[in-house]
């Protein structure tokens, strides 16, 4: 399958929704709009849970401050729906932008009780709020009008409904294969990555989370114009929980399958109300919330993944071109060779009691392979951590290419040029190399959100897929660049952390035990690969266990024990140190 | 606001607050030993209350059937399970847990309800009726993803509450409770006047939390459901099973959400729907203990009642929202002061 068989069906599935109201029946073209109304909230979620890793209970309260916004301006103050479309997005937007201000910085359960909280909050106000008529809801709240045609019918909002549907998607998929998009897929499995990458992981989530809810706000403004009558019943927290539904089952993370779960969902409701009271009379309205519920708890017992990805995977694979060559993205400036590029001086962080570095001092000049060595426990990884900023040094100073970074955040110390790897892998399994290595390009690029969604700008993604291809070929896993970074052995794994490293052009390279969990082979052709980038003047930085790897590779050695700098010099020098001996051995008895 | 009222508010929010307590310890011994974020514990206690009220009106409650068709539910599944991995010789210790058992408490509960008892027997009784429902419930839902994300877990329990609140209606009816009170004593404090239930229940409170923590601290059992919260693996590799202690403390917690239903019971009048606010307020309390802490879930979730008795005060349309709006604060609080490894989230 090529590039061109997807746009064919992409194109089919258009036109048989194009023709759909001329075949269906009154009925089926009014589901059919729900089932847009819905898709639209349940795009944002897929783009939300399943790419950005943000599980939100409260979406429907986003879907009903639209709703209510555009009733208030058009029903009871008499404007325009469309001046209604502007203050309801322009209203939810900002609510969703306070909200994420405030709550996305939350870790992991906690955000997602937030989203529960302010769902629940904000789904009360409508009851209860005197001018948006309590509980009675707003009614004759008038038709959106295109010029002196009024969408009345169904069969005439049905076009807008889907031709907003079919336009989200395309700038949707078009945003998630862009610079920003990759950012927001990497969001999933945690910030450090991101953040190691110069992404300010926070922004992207916050971007993440108003593009949810302007979709959200688009489904209220049309759901309120449909129905021409809103009450708060459809934007309380269990609507919340139904459209987190649709995107689980159509497969979070696939914006297609935000539109086949709200189908789903929206038809085996309909056929639920249709059946049930057959089975139970009198008895179907609570059945249905059981059943609904049933029906989602086993979906998430044993089908978590969702249809669309378990359906792709018996779908024949589209056959990609290897990315062809491009002009070079611009490179940093490097540092001269020789020059001093990194300063720790007196370097300590704390844990409570335990001081893990302790006053540390060393240099690295522009162009050497340093190592940093110690028993287990030493501090290697903590001193690797403050430097790139994963951690903040209690004391002392770390001053990068003249410039003090000890107080910095990850993501700017990033995009100044110090580029690592970590020595728990951290990649994103479920993107493909060529995506992995092209993450490690955000800092030396630009391309923005919109650029991004409208494809304004094919010549730097042109530049970072070669830059990228580039760096596979370089680390010698040019071979398969489409196939998932998940699918790798480990080995392999940690040579794409490079590569990713190196996408990013910087001046330092921060390699956290590169070789541990490595065999022989492997190990062989990794200090291969260091000391050709050596050749190419790049400092590396280097923890490692391995005593031969780093004896044979390395220029210099500081050994780190108990915290403390034990000593520093040449390889040679530092094997028959008695100090390091008796550390690694234990003292003579 | 006078201080007269300002101390009847505060009175009344204690007497709230410590319902609350009750759910929210509850909630933090379910959390830190299954990692799950029970929200239907509110519906757990509401259940309780609609059971003691249909007791007191000598029917008897749909909790019996619900039992039935869970416990028959579980065993089915539990045997499948049990084939599936080839531990035959298990079978009849899951029928006597997941069958005898439960059926044998509606079986005793409808033998006593012929004789008319007092009500406290019929105390017991409910008690007895609603406490299998959680450990039941843990095994059909929860046992099979228990190794799933913290947040897999939420929505799978956002979600049975939903199926929870329908069972509610179609069990229970849609009519509202209020029992009678268990005292009619009342004292008199500062010039304030005290309802012997509002003593009743905050004594019950500290009563209960008082034996949870007998409990955790003096009993083996209590011990290896400590561990089980602390680690899982560890635990695991010290002979406890993890299964077990997760339905020890389920049945404690559903024990204290039967308790806080049936002392909220004679207060407020209680729907089947009236669990999920009742459940998350008590939630908002356990956060306050960043769900690990159980003074502090306790000490949260009198603060919520106090709160919320103040803010019904000023405007009893929007105390809801004013409550719930405090959740957020809290947590950007809580989520401050607790270290999160990254791990956690599912790739």
């Amino acid at each position: 399958m090529t590039r061109l068989h997807v746009q064919l069906a992409a194109v089919a599935a258009i036109a048989c929704l194009a023709l759909a109201p001329f075949v269906l029946n009154p009925f089926s073209i009014t589901l059919m709009n729900y089932i847009g109304i819905y898709s639209l909230v349940a795009i944002g979620l897929a783009l939300l849970t399943g790419v950005g890793g943000i599980v939100s209970f409260g979406q429907a309260a986003f879907v009903g401050v639209a709703a209510y916004a555009t009733a208030w301006v058009s029903a009871l103050n008499g404007y325009s729906p469309w001046l209604g479309l502007v203050f309801g997005v322009a209203l939810t937007c900002g609510v969703a932008t306070v909200l994420g201000v405030v709550t996305l910085r939350l870790q992991g359960h906690f955000l997602s009780l937030s989203t529960v909280a302010w769902g629940l909050a904000i789904g009360f106000l409508f009851g209860n709020v005197e001018g948006l008529g309590r509980f009675n809801g707003i009614s004759s709240i008038p038709p959106i009008s295109i010029g002196s045609l009024a969408l009345v019918s169904s069969a005439q909002i049905y076009f807008l409904i889907w031709g907003i549907v079919v336009v989200v998607l395309f700038l949707g998929y078009n945003l998630l294969d862009s610079r920003v998009g990759r950012a927001m897929r990497a969001l999933r499995g945690g910030n450090i990555l991101v953040e190691s990458l110069g992404i300010n992981a926070f922004r992207i989530k916050l971007v993440t989370f108003v593009i949810a809810a302007f979709l959200a706000s688009l489904s209220g403004w049309l759901y309120a114009h449909m129905s021409r009558f809103i009450s708060p019943g459809p934007f309380e927290a269990g609507m919340g929980i139904e459209y987190l539904m649709m995107s689980m089952v159509g497969g979070a993370g696939s914006l297609l399958g935000g539109v086949v779960g709200a189908a789903i969902v929206t038809l085996l409701k309909n056929s639920v109300q249709d059946y049930l009271p057959l089975i139970a009379k009198g008895a179907s309205g609570q059945l249905e919330i059981v059943a609904f519920s049933a029906l989602f708890i086993l979906f998430l017992q044993w089908a978590r993944q969702g249809i669309v990805p378990f359906v792709a995977r018996y779908l024949p694979k589209i056959k990609r071109e290897r990315p062809p060559a491009a002009p070079p993205l611009p490179r940093r400036p490097q540092p001269k060779p020789g020059e001093l590029l990194l300063k720790v001086d007196g370097a300590e962080r704390r844990f409570g009691g335990l001081v893990a570095v302790n006053n540390v001092s060393f240099k690295v000049r522009s162009g050497e392979i340093l190592a940093v060595i110690g028993p287990n426990g030493a501090g290697k990884s903590t001193m690797f951590n403050c430097l790139t900023g994963a951690l903040r040094v209690n004391k002392g100073e770390i001053v990068f290419a003249g410039r003090a970074i000890s107080r910095d955040p990850q993501s700017r110390i990033a995009r100044g040029g110090i580029a690592r790897t970590f020595q728990h892998v951290k990649l994103r399994p479920r993107m493909s190399l060529l995506e992995n290595v092209m993450l490690g390009t955000y800092a030396r690029t630009s391309t923005g959100l919109f650029a991004g969604a409208f494809r304004l700008n094919q010549r730097e993604e042109a530049s970072t897929r070669h830059e990228a291809l580039k760096q596979l070929e370089r680390v010698g896993l040019g071979d398969k660049p489409f196939e998932l970074a998940g699918n790798l052995p480990l080995g392999n794994q940690r040579i794409l952390e490079i590569a990713r490293a190196l996408a990013a052009d910087p001046a330092l390279l921060v390699l956290d035990e590169p070789a541990a969990g490595l065999r022989r082979q492997e190990k062989l052709r990794l200090a291969e690969l260091l000391r050709s980038l050596r050749s190419d003047h790049l400092t590396i930085l280097i923890v490692e266990h391995d005593m031969e790897f780093v004896m044979s590779l390395v220029d210099r050695i500081v050994v780190l024990d108990f915290g403390s700098k034990l000593c520093e010099g040449a390889p040679a020098a530092i094997r028959s140190d008695e100090r390091v001996q008796e550390a690694y051995l234990g003292g003579v008895a | 606001m006078t201080s007269d009222i300002a101390a009847i508010l505060a009175i009344d929010g204690i007497a709230t607050g410590a319902v609350y307590a009750l759910v929210a310890i509850g909630t933090v011994l379910i959390f830190t030993v299954t990692r799950v974020i029970f929200i239907p514990f509110g519906d757990i206690a509401a259940f309780t209350a609609l059971t003691l009220a249909a007791l007191d009106a000598k029917r008897f409650p749909g909790t019996g059937a619900l039992v039935v068709i869970l416990a028959c539910l579980a065993t089915l599944i539990e045997i499948v399970s049990l084939l599936r991995n080839g531990e035959r010789r298990q079978l009849p210790r899951a029928l006597f847990f997941y069958l005898a058992l439960p059926l044998a408490v509606v079986g005793l509960a409808s033998l006593t309800m012929r004789a008319d008892p007092p009500l406290a027997i019929r105390l017991v009784l409910a008690l007895m009726l609603i406490t299998p429902i959680s450990p039941l419930l843990d095994r059909i839902v929860f046992r099979p993803i228990a190794d799933g994300t913290v947040l897999l877990l939420l929505t799978v329990s956002v979600a049975l509450h939903f199926a929870l609140v329908g069972l509610g209606l179609l069990f229970f009816g849609p009519e509202g409770v209020r029992t009678e009170p268990l005292t009619s004593l009342s004292t008199e404090l500062a010039g304030v006047l005290i309802s012997g239930q509002t003593m009743l229940i905050v004594i019950a409170a500290l009563v209960f939390s008082g034996l949870l923590y007998l409990f955790f601290d003096f009993t083996l059992v209590g011990k290896s459901l400590r561990a089980t919260a602390v680690n899982r693996t560890g635990s695991r590799l010290m002979g406890i099973r993890p299964a077990r202690a997760g339905t020890i403390a389920y049945l404690l917690g559903s024990l204290m959400a039967g308790v806080s239903g049936i002392l909220i019971a004679p207060v407020n009048t209680i729907f089947y729907d009236s669990g999920f606010l009742l459940g998350l307020k008590a939630f908002v309390g356990a956060i306050v203990g960043g769900m690990t802490s159980y003074p502090g879930a306790a000490i949260g979730a009198v603060g919520v009642g106090i709160l919320e008795s103040f803010a019904s005060f000023e405007s009893s349309a929007l105390k809801d929202v004013i409550v719930f709006s405090l959740l957020i604060p809290i947590l950007i609080w809580r989520s401050l002061a607790s270290l999160h490894s990254e791990e956690e989230i599912e790739e």
